[in-house]
């Protein structure tokens, strides 16, 4: 039988967020329980070499190091008196509320799964189910993805993941890399890599830089943010990397392997200008990031009240205490915005004093953040004419390898207008990812070249009764507790 | 006022679909209503198993065999767009108790026309290598089939309008139109729809329906939960499911049962379903159901102990306290026909209840005695039918 | 914070490295590093095919979203290879069940 750790707050997610949360709720004299899917804390933003080889130095190099191991310390601390349970290396794949009783004893479950079932790995802590009074939900979010011919080529990467590929193993996925996409997480990447060594052949943003004059002021309120501005230019001028906007890859070139891209001007629509083609040749990898889709099963699954945020994405609605719409359930970081490390720690905080039951205190610098946030995610849209840069046979879900064809098909012949009934007719997003990848540009599909998707589409997509994939035998040896 | 057709179809899942697609076939004309898109309600949330081997003997099954043919025969040429394969089932019994029941019970399929033959250990471990060593013999039935059943659904709907029929898509019914006693239309948010039949195939929905019509169909939900694993190899070639099986589809028991039926798919996952319980339209997870499922299906096939599931997703049977579908017309409401109940074989039952339905609607006598599911059945009209009557034609 | 560290190169004389096979074949990787990274840094950037196409997959996501690196670990099928950090004498086979081939 799985063994059953309790507390008064459970955390998901050890990035900022989770790990803020986690540190604030016990700070607020809760006993605390965070699991995380990683081997260490850090979540995305703070991700970093292995400790066991590489032990915690200074939070030189590193935007927003410091804030890293003052809530390190603070968590280890808490973790040395006894008041947070961390649990690494596992992935919770179903949370339910024990019963829908409101007050003090709204009670919540975490059934969990080890991340990688590899007997050498199998560390300390095995599966555990988790229980708590309240729970806050901090898991992040993934790069969003658009596909265009050739993405499903061995060497095309997510922006972030090649970002994370360098934290996590301090070398870098490839040699000459070209980045795309849109926002300015696209800097930060390209700069890493040509720190590391990589030659950035060009970063192709499909907005346009005037596209930020109308947000001005709110990037104005964010001073930091322009200090790591220019720090990137300073970076990109030492490197010569030709950071081209209004600019997009149409197609990745390669037979079994990256090889090249073509690429293409565009207005403000995302429509190709005839004329401005040209090809990078020599490319071995490719990172693509059109923003961010936050992790939404979880909070999904307990029907929280959702909105559209200005990027687009489907996020859990949250009162100034981070509380969802269901009482005892908060949720923090991506999941309620993408907006950065910075506000993902602030809510983070917020969350977990709040479900530790103290005090929150309205906070500007939230506000700044957002604000800052959504002026981005308005400059750095996803281009409305993106589904022309699509051919027929562009494979969409990557996993069951549906193309833009058979979308389209069924859209036009069967009536399929969201995600649901593009996965039912077609497969997309039935495969192993269960339409993580996939799930925006078929939502984006099923409502027609230059419609934004709804909620209602997205969260079809994004509706995941397991989290994670977990064993039959483990879901065999399940205690019997509920209904 | 939209335009009036010979037939309003309520639903748009498989059995909507055929019945529009059959009646299309006729001549006549047709408009099919949804509340959502094609295949948005029980059938996209179930299996796709055309199955003989799980039938009572008597009306249920000669609706399954008459269907069967509709499959192989009316509907032969469009077999691809569905995906129909002739997967034949395999039920296994391992314990001596199951084995003599399954034994009576092939036999007694046997003397129904049902083509069964019995496996002896080696034959099974012969057809189905992975099954459990406890298994002491089976019974193959290769009549036994599948079909994509969103598929079967959408393209039903879509080759009903390329022969003329309407679909119109977003559109709940919310009361009737009467002449007289006489149903002749439907209300909805996008006006009124005129037909001179109107046939419910609302599935589990469809008691709500017949409440609006001032009609007492009682059409009830029946859970079930079905688990999907990870990607693999081929490892379980056909239908495979408990001896046990049998005894839980035509149960009246309200608490939580599951048997499994473990198949593989062309798309490499296997699918290992499924649950059944009454508990209304409650859609939580239970942890209870998906311990069963994983119980019972590392029970037939133990190498599934070591398998991932991906996810799992859950449907409502719509069934009737009789456990036989509801098929034809109305007496109680004169102009109302229905084609609901079928339960965990609607699937299956489909295209045979479209085609009889069809039939009827154009005034021939139906291949088949659709006498048994007569919806009379169920006794008079309600006693609340006034109020609808003046809401539907306020 | 340990970052990125440039100019770090392991071969199979640097002390501490950790010895994997693919396939049956030997590979020298990096304390830490995981397998997706591993293999990246050995020349092999697919492993998988997929099961229609029989194309070819390595690392997308990076970060145990997209399952496109799927590999088999100590026997282990479908181990998310950005994931699991590569340990001395763990052998990776990169030709998950579910496939018909490799790259
Ligand atoms: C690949 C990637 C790289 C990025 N790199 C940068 C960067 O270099 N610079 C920058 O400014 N921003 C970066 N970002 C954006 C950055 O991640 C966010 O701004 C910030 O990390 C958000 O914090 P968070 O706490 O909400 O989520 P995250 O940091 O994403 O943390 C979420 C945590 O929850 C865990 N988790 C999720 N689901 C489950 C589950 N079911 N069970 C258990 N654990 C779970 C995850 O494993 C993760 O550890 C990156 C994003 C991604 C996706
Ligand atoms: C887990 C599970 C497994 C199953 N496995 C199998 C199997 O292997 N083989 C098999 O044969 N059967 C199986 N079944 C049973 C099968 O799914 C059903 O019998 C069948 O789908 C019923 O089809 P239907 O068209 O009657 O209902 P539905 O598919 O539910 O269609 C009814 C339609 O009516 C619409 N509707 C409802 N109310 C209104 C309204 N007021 N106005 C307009 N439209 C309305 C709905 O939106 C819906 O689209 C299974 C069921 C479950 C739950
Ligand atoms: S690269 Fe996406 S899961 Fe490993």
């Amino acid at each position: 039988m799985t063994p059953i750790v309790s507390a008064d707050v459970a955390v998901v997610g050890a990035g900022p967020a989770g790990l803020a949360a986690a540190v604030a709720a016990a700070e607020s004299g809760a006993a605390v329980v965070l699991v995380d899917a990683g081997a260490q804390p850090g979540g995305q933003f703070w991700r970093h070499r292995p400790e066991t080889v590489v032990p915690e130095q200074e939070g030189k190099g590193h935007h927003g190091g410091r804030t890293y191991l003052d809530l390190r310390a603070r968590f280890d601390a808490a973790r040395g008196r006894g008041r947070i349970t961390y649990l690494p290396g596992l992935q919770v794949w179903m949370a339910q509320q024990l019963h829908p009783v409101q007050g003090d004893d709204a009670g919540f479950t975490l059934r969990t799964t080890p991340t990688a079932a590899v007997a050498a790995l199998e560390a300390s802590v095995g599966t555990q189910t988790v229980v708590a009074r309240r729970l806050v939900l901090c898991p992040g979010g993934y790069d969003r993805q658009l596909p265009v011919p050739g993405w499903d080529l061995p060497g095309v990467m997510a922006a972030g993941g090649i970002q994370a590929f360098i934290k996590a193993n301090g070398i870098l996925p490839g040699k000459r890399f070209v980045i795309a996409g849109t926002g300015p997480f696209l800097l930060p990447v390209a700069a890493n890599i040509a720190e590391a060594g990589g030659k950035v052949l060009a970063v192709l943003e499909s907005s346009s830089p005037t596209a930020w004059l109308p947000h001005l002021r709110a990037a104005a309120g964010v001073p930091e943010k322009a200090l790591e501005g220019a720090e990137y230019a300073a970076v990109f001028a030492r490197h010569r990397i030709p950071y081209r906007t209004r600019s997009i890859v149409t197609e990745v070139l390669g037979t079994d392997h990256v090889s090249g891209v073509r690429t293409a001007r565009v207005d403000a629509d995302g429509r190709v200008r005839p004329g401005t083609e040209r090809a990078y040749e020599d490319v071995d990898v490719v990172g693509f990031g059109w923003g961010f889709t936050p992790q939404m099963e979880l909070p999904l699954s307990f029907g929280v009240q959702t909105r559209l945020d200005a990027d687009g994405s489907l996020v859990g609605v949250v009162d100034e205490r981070q509380q969802s719409s269901v009482p005892g359930l908060f949720l923090a970081g991506e999941v309620t915005g993408v907006g950065g490390a910075t506000l993902a720690v602030l809510e983070g905080l917020a969350a977990g004093t709040a479900a530790a039951g103290g005090t929150v205190l309205p906070e500007k610098t939230a506000a700044r953040h957002r604000r800052f946030a959504e002026a981005m995610h308005r400059a750095h849209p996803v281009p409305p004419a993106w589904q022309d840069w699509l051919v027929p046979e562009t494979i969409v879900c990557r996993c069951e390898e549906v193309t833009a064809r058979q979308l389209t098909d069924a859209r036009e012949s069967l009536g399929a207008r969201d995600t649901r009934t593009l996965k039912s007719f077609t497969r997309a997003g039935m495969g192993w990812c269960q339409g993580r990848v996939c799930g925006f540009a078929a939502a984006c599909i099923g409502a027609g070249s230059g419609v934004a998707p709804t909620a209602e589409s997205l969260s079809g997509s994004a509706k995941r009764p397991l989290a994670a994939p977990v064993g039959i035998g483990e879901l065999a040896a399940l205690e019997t507790t509920d209904n | 006022m939209n335009s009036a057709s010979d037939v309003l179809v309520i639903g748009a899942g498989v059995i909507g679909a055929a019945t529009a697609y059959f009646a299309a076939q006729q001549g006549l004309t047709v408009t099919v209503l949804d509340k959502g898109l094609p295949a948005s309600g029980t059938s996209s949330a179930c299996e796709g198993n055309i199955l003989v081997s799980d039938k009572e003997l008597g009306p249920e099954l000669e609706l399954t065999r008459y269907s069967l043919g509709v499959w192989h025969g009316d509907l032969a040429e469009h077999k691809r767009l569905w995906e129909f394969e002739s997967k034949g089932g395999i039920i296994v019994a391992s314990r001596e108790s199951s084995l003599a029941s399954l034994n009576r019970v092939m036999a007694a399929q046997a003397r129904y026309g049902v083509v069964v033959e019995k496996l002896d250990p080696d034959t099974l471990r012969n057809a189905e290598p992975n099954i459990t060593p406890d298994a002491l013999g089976g019974a193959s039935y290769p009549e036994d089939c599948q079909v994509q059943p969103m598929l079967v659904a959408a393209h039903l709907v879509r080759l009903a309008t390329d022969a003329g029929a309407r679909f119109v898509a977003d559109t709940p019914v919310t009361g009737f139109l009467r002449s007289g006693d006489r149903i002749t239309g439907v209300r909805t948010p996008r006006g009124d729809f005129s037909a001179g039949a109107v046939v419910n195939c609302a599935g589990t929905w469809a008691g709500e329906l017949a409440a609006l019509a001032g009609v007492n169909v009682p059409v009830l939900p029946r859970r079930g939960f079905v688990m999907v694993t990870e990607p693999l190899p081929p490892m379980v070639h056909h239908k495979v499911y408990a001896a046990e099986y049998i005894d839980n589809v035509g149960s009246s028991d309200a608490g939580l049962q599951a048997s499994p039926v473990v198949e593989g798919t062309p798309s490499g996952t296997i699918l290992i379903g499924s649950t059944r319980e009454r508990v209304g339209f409650d859609r939580t997870v239970s942890t209870n159901a998906l311990r069963l499922l994983a119980e019972n299906a590392v029970a037939l096939f133990p190498f599934l102990e070591h398998v991932k599931a991906i996810r799992h997703y859950h449907g409502f049977r719509p069934y009737c306290p009789d456990h036989l579908p509801v098929i034809g017309h109305d007496e109680r409401a004169p102009g109302l026909w229905h084609a609901a109940g079928h339960e965990g074989a609607g699937i299956g039952l489909s295209a045979g209840t479209g085609k009889l339905l069809a039939q009827a609607l154009s005034g021939q006598a139906p291949d088949l005695d659709l006498s048994p599911f007569a919806p009379a059945r169920f006794g008079e009209r309600k006693e609340n039918s006034t109020t609808h009557r003046e809401e539907a034609t306020a | 914070m340990s970052t990125h560290s440039s100019g770090e190169t392991w071969s199979v004389n640097t002390p501490g490295a950790v010895n994997v096979s693919f396939d049956g074949r030997p590979l020298v990787a990096v304390p830490g590093q995981n397998i997706g990274a591993a293999l990246v840094s050995n020349g092999i950037t697919a492993w998988r095919s997929t099961r229609k196409n029989a194309r070819p997959r390595g690392l997308f996501c990076g970060i145990g979203v997209c399952f496109d690196c799927l590999v088999t670990v100590d026997g282990e099928a479908n181990q998310r290879a950005c994931l699991v950090e590569v340990q001395e004498g763990m052998e990776i086979e990169g030709s998950c069940p579910d496939q018909g081939g490799r790259a």
